[in-house]
């Protein structure tokens, strides 16, 4: 899904757990998440940490929109 | 001669443990066969045993990658195997990485013959083809008869030593390395059959497929991210509560498009997901766990971003076919490109 969105002309972050199975499917920018049931949370938490993560995550994501690659990139949270 | 001693490396929902909610089962190895070692024991005959099985929960391999291969590797190589056999793992797309990943590691690492088998189109076969056999088996588990019987005589046939036979005798994915043999007529003779067959719009084989580099290079980045229209796809199948146009839990037949319009929160009451590839729970108490839109509509009313589009686009990416995600994603990125969107967060699970 990602690179046929790409193919159609936008530039497209990919937010996932599995690493390996986003590059072998062509994501161009990618940015880690945090497990497979919840990518962009974690129960564990409290709500206002979760969101926080998700924050992260969502700045991370808006900031590999912003730069320029020139090949599979993953964006990793520092 | 003594057996060939087999380790089996299977998933939490081949091992009878539980499906999505074991998912993150730690890896722990039993003496014997499980589940599907039973019939790929029995195919062995006397020439080889399952001696143990190591099991390990597909979530827990994937997230925890390095760890786990470390784990799994030091529990097969506890019981001296001759073989190692992973899977199959048919088209699921996270046991495929664990049967790829353990394989590969093994006869990297230990230096045993290993096999694995899945479907083609499972993203595990790609990743791992050129590095390990992977015999090609049908989608599901409804295949697994035809895959112990393709599995079990390559794989003894790889302890042996044998001399292994090019991708289309064997059963393998093709791996890219080219098997040497004498053809019985001359390629001349053989290219002329085989434009006759074209002409006559006849099936035909070519020796020499092209390779199949699909990658779409990257567009160019977003100059100003606070004045861009930023849109929300999923694979991770978040939906309306109740899920209105019946998105399939697997093998997903369509996507759903949903308005967003005004709403600031996805809650347990307003939105769910239909996904049945992962545990569900964390996703239907809250959405935005897999679907961020609370952030990025805060960010919106910011000034962050632009704008998040008024629509999301949702599918389940459980076992749907690479051609029909295909299609999905060119009808989603040919609307979002005319509804003017300038940039895509994807987010799968």
């Amino acid at each position: 899904m990602v690179k046929e969105i790409e193919r159609a002309g936008l530039p497209v972050v990919h937010i996932c757990t599995v690493v390996p199975i986003s590059l072998t499917v062509g994501a161009n920018r990618i940015v880690p998440a945090v497990a497979i049931p919840h990518p962009l949370g974690n129960p564990s938490l409290t709500p206002a940490e979760e969101k926080e993560i998700r924050s992260k995550l969502v700045d991370k994501a808006l900031i590999a929109l912003s730069t320029e690659v020139t090949d599979q990139t993953v964006f990793e949270m520092s | 001669m003594a057996k060939i001693r087999v380790v089996h490396y299977i998933n939490q929902f081949f091992a009878q443990i539980g499906g999505e909610e074991k998912a993150d089962h730690k890896p722990e190895a039993r003496e014997g066969f499980v589940g599907p070692g039973m019939a790929f024991n029995a195919a062995f005959g006397d020439k080889a045993e399952i001696v143990a099985t190591v099991i390990c929960g597909d979530s827990y391999f994937n997230e925890n990658l390095e760890t786990a291969t470390k784990e799994v590797l030091s529990m097969i190589s506890s019981y001296k195997p001759d073989l190692v056999i992973a899977g199959p793992a048919f088209n699921a797309g996270r046991y495929g990485m664990a049967c790829g990943t353990v394989a590969a590691a093994v006869k990297e690492q230990l230096g045993i013959p290993a096999v694995t088998g899945m479907y083609i189109e499972n993203p595990g076969a790609d990743g791992f083809k050129t590095k390990v056999h992977i015999i090609a088996t049908k989608n599901s588990a409804a295949g697994m008869k035809d895959a112990v019987a393709a599995m079990v005589p390559f794989a003894l046939k790889l302890v042996s030593g044998e001399k292994i036979g090019s991708s289309a005798e064997e059963g393998y994915i093709p791996n890219g390395i080219r098997v040497n043999f004498f053809e019985e007529k001359r390629g001349s003779e053989r290219a002329v059959d085989m434009l006759l067959k074209k002409l006559k719009g006849e099936p035909y084989v070519t020796e020499f497929p092209m390779p199949d580099f699909d990658r779409v290079p990257p567009n160019k980045a977003i100059k100003d991210i606070t004045k861009a229209k930023i849109a929300l796809v999923t694979s991770g199948g978040i939906v309306p509560k109740g899920n209105p146009d019946h998105i399939e839990s697997s093998s997903a037949s369509k996507y759903g498009k949903y308005d967003i319009n005004g709403i600031t929160d996805l809650t347990e009451a307003t939105y769910e997901t239909a996904h049945g590839g992962y545990d569900p729970v964390y996703a239907n108490l809250d959405a935005d766990r897999v679907l961020p839109v609370d952030v990025l509509r805060e960010y919106e009313t910011q000034g962050k971003i632009g704008s998040l589009h008024r629509y999301f686009y949702t599918t389940v990416g459980n076992g749907t076919s690479v051609a029909n995600s295909k299609a999905y994603a060119l009808a989603i990125g040919k609307e979002l490109v005319a509804d003017g969107v300038d940039a895509v967060i994807l987010t799968s699970t």
